[in-house]
Parts: structure tokens; C-alpha cells; sequence
């Protein structure tokens, strides 16, 4: 929001430095971030979810699989290594993708001005979930911090004991609030998903005739995976298939 | 019919405004929207009261001009079509009708349902000029077009600048505006010289004044050309083609 004076000189030389430098600070380009980090955090949401379906295997070959993360890389490198350079992989990807989504948002409020239409919006293409993007981000980003104090840090479970992890889970999910709080957390997920997925097409450029029919039925899909998928483990300890 | 609406008015950009209601008797169902704001004018100068203010020119759907939120949706209930194209036979006797100007912070008010949409004209002009030959019109068969691309050029070139995306939009994010003027051009062969600068340059200028585009898709159910969504993605992928493309080898910096 500026005024006219101050608008784009197109015949200004820039070096690729500038242009990458104004890219990244475009809504465009943060958009382009937040497509790409979704995109990362979709893939880890899908491992961490494939890997721990283990549960449904024994008890022993979930924390072989735990304890396997821990030794990624085996003799090569000191242990843990390799698991921690993941995991501040995964906060940065996290902290690009908060951080652009509030400038964007910071931006869209000031564009949007200070006097709202007064007739209740006709939403005749934006959905539910498009609409909750905000709050279900929010939502599943302080469900991060809980289920990190619960299953990684263990300070939220009073059952914690470091390395157990099928019986820290099964403590966890055993008690009903908890079990709760993980369903509605992954149905904020779920919802996100279903947005982010298609929209991070469209971010990307990827959009027109060959790819509109695929894209929708790719986030149900995803966002329905995910969804199924972590809710299979919750309901499995509440109802003894995971005990 | 007979309908009561509910009107915005304000006396000038910096004056406060407020609604105002009014009883309309005998409407058409013939009617166009603007015709029926007619009517209302018309009997609000009979009682030497200030007519309500809108935009309007060429009153069949290409010039743009007209366009206002008809109960919570730019343009009106029916799709594909400007104000001046809604029929007053889309509405029910007795209806209760809320008529507001669109609203963004980019567009204000100026006067009733009359709102500035000059940065619009910021983005057109930041865009720059195409390497079409002037002088006596070319042979209409010299630059070969792929029929593809030609229609959809046209299709993005349907856009007559009326705001309604904008409207439409809770970020008020003018993406689908400049993405179709960005792809009638870039879409062409006329249009390449320039390409990478004018679609730097018209994002840009789009991004000091609008918001971003967060997919909903509300733009493209508003719009009265039923401009797609798609445009917008090709626009984001022209502006990061841009980024790689040497900028001294781009349009006019190269001469």
C-alpha cells in the first residue's frame, strides 16, 4: 500500500539477486514457499504416520522402528545425528511456513480495509475449510507443542518413560480427554489438508484442464489418509485392538 | 413487484455513511438492476432529495463500469453477468434487497455506490506497451497463432475491469484481474518482447495495493465474464519463470 509515485519502474535494470530478493517477499513468491513447505510437511505428515501404524505390528516393532530413527545412519555417524538434522529440517519448514502464512494474512487484513460488506456473504466457491485456514493451522500448531510434551518430552504424561514408545502411546490415548483432543486435532488437520493440498497447485502454477480433476480428488484423498489413517491408532487403544 | 432496499449512502470519501431504506413500488420484473436504481433516483429528485450515485455506462455488460454487492454477492444472484444484465424477475415480490459498493481498501468510496478504482489503471499501465505494429494494419494472417492459444487469449481478455474479484475476495487480492490482462498478452506472440518485465511489473504494482490470493475461488463465481482461476495459476508460474529469466535480456533493458 503505497502511493502511485512510488510504483514498479519496468524499464529499471535489476540484478538476479534483487529479483530473487523481491521474489521471496512477493505475495507470490510467499505463497511459492508456502506451497513448497507444505509440501514437506505433507510428506513427513504421511511418514510419520506410515511409521507408526507399526503399532498395529507388536509392541516390539514400534520401538525397534523408534529406536531405528534414533540410529539413522548407523556407524557412519554419531547417533542421533542424522535424526536431528531431520528434525531442524522439519522446524524450519514449519517456522517459513507460519511465518509467511502471518505476513500474508497481516497483509490481507490491511488490503481488506476497515468497513465490511453488512449483508451476510453468499460463499459461492470458498468452502469451510478454505474459509478455517487460519484457526486450523493454529489448532494443529499448538497440537504440535502438546504432542511433543506428551510423546517426545513426556512431561504432559504422567506415565512417561523415554524410549518406551508403545506404552507411553497406549498410556496416552487411554485416557479419554487425551484420545479427544488428538481426534479433534487431526480433524483440523484434515480440513487444512483439504484446502492446502488443492491450493498448493494452484500456488504452484500447476492448474488448467489436465491436472483440475486430479488435484481435488488428490486433497480428499490425502487429507482422508491422514485422517483415517492417525484416527486408526487413537481408536485402537480406546477400544483394546492396542493395549 | 414492490421491494424495500436498503442502501449505502454516503455524501463523499471522507463523509461518514450509512443505510438508508426505501420502499420501491411497481417495479418490472422487466427491469434491469440499474433500471430499477433508476426508478428510485427518479422519485427521490420528484421529492428534491439527492439521487443515489453508481456507476453505469454502456449498460450491456463490456464496459466495466457498473457493479455493486446485491445481498452478499458482486454482480448479484446470477452468474456470468454484470449488474446491468440482472433481471429484476431474478428477485421476488416484497424482497428485502441490500445494495453496498464494493469494498477493499484499495477501492474507496466516493460517493454512495461509487468507489475509485484507479489502481486498476496502475496495474494496466505498469504493464507497458506490446511490439503490435502500428501504422497501417498488418496482413491479418502475418503472425501465425496457435487456435489454443488464441482462444484462450480471448478468454482472459473477456475481463472488463468492472472489480467484482476484488469485491468478492476476503483478501481483496486482484489476482484473477491481473492475471487475465497478464495472459491476454503473454499468451500471444505479440506480447512476448515484454513478457517477463510487464508480468514483474503488473504483480507488483498489483501487490502494493490488493491482497494474496488464498484459492478460494470466490473471484472466478463473481466475475461476469467467468474468467478461470487457472489464469491465476499461470500468472504465479510466468512470475517465477521471470525470476530466472537474465534481466538484462529481458523486453527493453537489453537495447
Amino acid at each position: 500500500m503505497t502511493t502511485a509515485e512510488a510504483r514498479v519502474d519496468p524499464t529499471h535494470r535489476r540484478g538476479w539477486w534483487e529479483w530473487l530478493g523481491n521474489f521471496f517477499t512477493s505475495d507470490i513468491g510467499m505463497k511459492w514457499l508456502m506451497a513448497l513447505t507444505g509440501i514437506g510437511l505433507l510428506v513427513y505428515v504421511l511418514a510419520h504416520m506410515l511409521g507408526n501404524l507399526k503399532v498395529f505390528i507388536s509392541a516390539e516393532e514400534i520401538d525397534l522402528y523408534g529406536e531405528a530413527l534414533r540410529e539413522l545412519g548407523g556407524h557412519l555417524f554419531p547417533r542421533t545425528s542424522i535424526l536431528w538434522i531431520l528434525r531442524i529440517g522439519l522446524i524450519a519448514t514449519f517456522a517459513v511456513h507460519i511465518w509467511a502464512a502471518a505476513v500474508l494474512t497481516k497483509r490481507n487484513v490491511d488490503a481488506r480495509g476497515k468497513v465490511r460488506y453488512h449483508a451476510k456473504r453468499h460463499w459461492a466457491a470458498a468452502n469451510y475449510a478454505s474459509r478455517t485456514m487460519l484457526w486450523t493451522g493454529i489448532i494443529v500448531a499448538l497440537f504440535v507443542l502438546y504432542h511433543l510434551a506428551d510423546l517426545t518430552w513426556g512431561f504432559a504424561n504422567p506415565d512417561f518413560e523415554r524410549g518406551e514408545v508403545y506404552a507411553n502411546l497406549v498410556a496416552s490415548f487411554q485416557r479419554l480427554p487425551v484420545a479427544i483432543l488428538y481426534i479433534v486435532a487431526q480433524l483440523a488437520l484434515a480440513f487444512h489438508i483439504y484446502h492446502g493440498a488443492w491450493s498448493m497447485f494452484q500456488s504452484l502454477g500447476i492448474a488448467g484442464s489436465r491436472y483440475n480433476d486430479w488435484r481435488r480428488a488428490f486433497a480428499i484423498a490425502f487429507a482422508a489418509l491422514i485422517f483415517v489413517g492417525n484416527c486408526s491408532i487413537v481408536f485402537g487403544v480406546m477400544f483394546r485392538v492396542i493395549a | 413487484m414492490d421491494l424495500t432496499l436498503r442502501v449505502w449512502r454516503q455524501a463523499g470519501p471522507k463523509a461518514a455513511g450509512d443505510f438508508k431504506t426505501y420502499h420501491v413500488e411497481d417495479v418490472s420484473r422487466d427491469a434491469s438492476f440499474l433500471e430499477m436504481l433508476d426508478q428510485v433516483n427518479e422519485a427521490l429528485n420528484a421529492q428534491g432529495e439527492e439521487p443515489i450515485a453508481f456507476d453505469h455506462d454502456c449498460r450491456e455488460g463490456i464496459c466495466g463500469m457498473c457493479g455493486v454487492m446485491i445481498n452478499g454477492t458482486p454482480h448479484g444472484p446470477q452468474r456470468g453477468t454484470a449488474t446491468c444484465q440482472l433481471h429484476m424477475r431474478k428477485f421476488s415480490d416484497g424482497d428485502m434487497i441490500t445494495v453496498e459498493p464494493w469494498r477493499a481498501a484499495a477501492f474507496p468510496v466516493l460517493r454512495d455506490l461509487v468507489v475509485d478504482r484507479s489502481p486498476f489503471d496502475r496495474i494496466i499501465e505498469s504493464g507497458g506497451y506490446i511490439t503490435a505494429p502500428t501504422g497501417s494494419a498488418p496482413d491479418a494472417n502475418l503472425i501465425p497463432v496457435p487456435k489454443d492459444a488464441v482462444d484462450s487469449a480471448f478468454d482472459a481478455a473477456a475481463c472488463i475491469g468492472c472489480g467484482a474479484c476484488v469485491a468478492a475476495c476476503p483478501n481483496s487480492a486482484a489476482n484473477l484481474f491481473t492475471a487475465a490482462k497478464i495472459a491476454h498478452l503473454n499468451l500471444l506472440p505479440q506480447g512476448q518482447a515484454e513478457r517477463w518485465n510487464r508480468t514483474v511489473a503488473m504483480v507488483e504494482t498489483m501487490e502494493e495495493w490488493f491482497g494474496s490470493c488464498t484459492n478460494h475461488g470466490e473471484c472466478e463465481t463473481a466475475c461476469p465474464q467467468e474468467i478461470s482461476i487457472d489464469f491465476i495459476a499461470w500468472m504465479n508460474a510466468d512470475y517465477v519463470r521471470a525470476q530466472f529469466k537474465n534481466p538484462s535480456k529481458t523486453g527493453r533493458d537489453n537495447l
